[in-house]
């Protein structure tokens, strides 16, 4: 008899070809995905292949996407992303995204992903990828390297922390929430680099680019992967960004056995009020009341945490008929040129604008503190996933985490503000 | 601990003793390797290592040096510069209570010894300890255990890194690869 399995266990005993997997085991993984970008890419690999005179194990297994450096700010952006493209041709990479938006929104949206599969990103927030069921998991440019040369990576089979939401959110109240919710009550290191699943009603009832927001901040929780179980959600977004029905026949098998150990936490989704994390540190997330009035200068909506299609849709509704305080400013970076398009198409982009939005480029923009940052003493409140100290630009750079409905009321007062007063 | 010790990692290390650089909880990657920097080499990031909580440390820390800090050291970031500036600065190791899963994977992966040790926090600025086989000696204090580390990181941090481990293992041919076209 093996012991009951959790979906995490599951996924890596089949990518290690074991029937089952024990918590605590040290074990060798088959890589069905590798993901890197510009700047965790080609710019560091390349050098250390050439130097093994080693190449890729399986291109078609491989995706590349340029979202760090793009648009090119400088000279040193532009022969980054020259060397990545260069790369790309002298690899023939069949899957090369480039300036299509950001990496952990892309690679789903273009069919990359299915439930069960054991994939690395060459970034932290990699555990977006847990949304659709697989294992996927933030690593370095060495390590990358490893797994692109042998097409395997090393793990310990991590326990599972079952987050589980019962109920339903209030109107105004989101994935984001629920996230700096849980890494204020666990700690920012409270993953402790195992998995995590969220489960219970509220999560099911969640959209897969809101279950996509829960998944990318297990990276602040610390957790080595976060992940949902597929269900018709799950399967509905993948037929239509045009993956095989036969590729997604054993959707079904990629859940938690009934019985498997975890270690359960509950919350509860009826009295979730909007959720804010104050500077330096997403842990440091209380309720909207305790930092309202706190006035702003930047609303920023951006990164595959905070500007996917549903945040740009939550922004909106919080933004119709309605214009930005004249002391703020409002940005928009709209995470994929495709949600872009749609956002476009069915008017909630112009709602945006004529808020007085901003709109900047499809890609990690100041979240990633790569380029274009904050100005000196700007107090920011922003609906992406980090505000360490000195990440989004200069150190005096004050940066409040909130969901986009909560960026899009404080970009409309001028201060932070709880956005559940101000939907009708 | 193992047989595999640690001193067998730093063979100079029961002769010499470290400085100490004391750190707080949750020092993140953008602390160790601001963004700002990022487009550049390990060389000049490494300039900026630590500027916005510590601006002395990149100029006054010396090889063999070892950071001390609280829980959570390296959260945030995949950029493996963040441990990649402390190998660049001769940093010989870094000693706390819990490490960010990701940030540990990238320190042996660039040859950095990590030692996870309970009582860190008994460690101060300005002291001085020895990294042995039996744990961290406190010069002229307590004997602090460490959690032991797998032989297979160790061997990373004696070959200075998974890439000479990889070159190792084709050279010898333990591993094959696909050549380059």
């Amino acid at each position: 008899m093996k012991t009951p399995q959790t979906l995490a266990q599951k996924v890596i005993a089949k990518a290690a070809r074991r029937p089952s997997v024990e918590v605590g085991e040290l074990l060798n993984c088959q890589v069905d995905l590798a993901m890197f970008h510009d700047s965790s890419g080609p710019r560091r690999l390349a050098p250390m292949l050439d130097e093994l005179g080693a190449q890729i194990w399986d291109k078609n297994k491989v995706v590349l996407v340029l979202d760090h450096y793009v648009p090119a700010k400088d000279e040193e952006s532009s022969a980054i992303v020259q060397l990545a493209r260069d790369t790309a041709k002298r690899w023939k990479l069949p899957h090369v995204i480039d300036s299509e938006g950001i990496c952990h929104v892309v690679l789903p949206e273009r069919g990359h992903l299915r439930p069960g599969m054991f994939c690395v990103g060459g970034d932290s927030h990699s555990p977006t990828g847990g949304a659709f069921g697989s294992y996927m998991f933030g690593v370095g440019a060495t390590e990358m390297l490893g797994v692109v040369v042998t097409g395997e990576i090393w793990l310990e089979v991590p326990q599972t922390l079952a987050l589980n939401w019962e109920g339903s959110l209030s109107a105004g109240v989101c994935a984001k929430d629920m996230m700096l919710h849980m890494i204020a009550k666990l700690g920012l290191n409270g993953g402790r680099y195992q998995a995590l699943e969220f489960t219970g009603s509220a999560v099911q009832s969640l959209g897969m680019q809101e279950r996509m927001t829960l998944s990318n901040m297990g990276a602040e929780m610390g957790a080595q992967a976060a992940l949902v179980a597929a269900d018709q959600v799950t399967v509905d977004y993948l037929l239509q960004t045009g993956v095989a029905p036969e590729a997604l026949e054993d959707w079904r098998e990629w859940r938690s056995d009934t019985g498997a150990a975890t270690e359960l936490h509950k919350f509860d989704a009826r009295t979730l009020a909007p959720q804010i994390a104050a500077p330096h540190s997403p842990a440091l997330t209380k309720a909207v009341t305790e930092y309202a009035a706190t006035p702003i200068d930047i609303a920023y909506i951006g990164a595959c945490t905070g500007a996917k299609l549903v945040d740009l849709r939550a922004a909106a509704s919080v933004l119709k008929n309605q214009r930005v305080h004249p002391k703020t400013r409002l940005m928009v970076a709209p995470a994929s040129a495709r949600d872009q398009e749609v956002a476009r198409q069915e008017g909630t982009l112009q709602v945006l604008i004529d808020a007085g939005a901003q709109i900047l480029p499809n890609s990690c923009g100041a979240c990633a503190g790569y380029g274009a940052t904050f100005e000196e003493g700007m107090t920011v409140m922003s609906s992406t996933a980090r505000n360490f100290k000195a990440r989004m630009g200069p150190p005096s750079v004050q940066v409040y985490l909130g969901s986009p409905f909560s960026v899009a009321a404080a970009a409309i007062k001028g201060q932070i503000a709880d956005v559940r007063e101000m939907l009708s | 601990m193992n047989k595999e010790s640690v001193t067998s990692v730093t063979p100079q290390a029961a002769q010499t003793s470290s400085r100490v650089w004391r750190l707080g909880d949750q020092i993140d990657t953008d602390a160790l390797a601001p963004g700002a920097y990022m487009k550049f080499g390990i060389d000049v990031i490494a300039k900026h290592t630590l500027e916005s909580l510590r601006p002395e440390f990149a100029s006054e820390v010396q090889a063999g040096d070892v950071i001390v800090a609280g829980e959570g050291f390296g959260v945030g970031s995949s950029r493996e510069q963040a441990a990649g500036v402390l190998v660049h600065l001769g940093v010989k190791a870094v000693i706390a209570p819990s490490f960010s899963g990701l940030f540990y994977r990238n320190a042996f992966n660039l040859g950095l010894l990590l030692l996870t040790c309970t009582r860190a926090d008994e460690i101060q600025e300005g002291m001085r300890v020895q990294v042995l086989s039996s744990g961290v000696q406190i010069e002229g204090g307590a004997l602090l255990s460490v959690k032991p580390v797998p032989d297979f990181l160790l061997e990373m941090v004696r070959a200075k890194g998974l890439l000479n481990v990889l070159k190792a293992r084709i050279a010898s041919g333990q591993l094959h690869t696909r050549p380059q076209d």
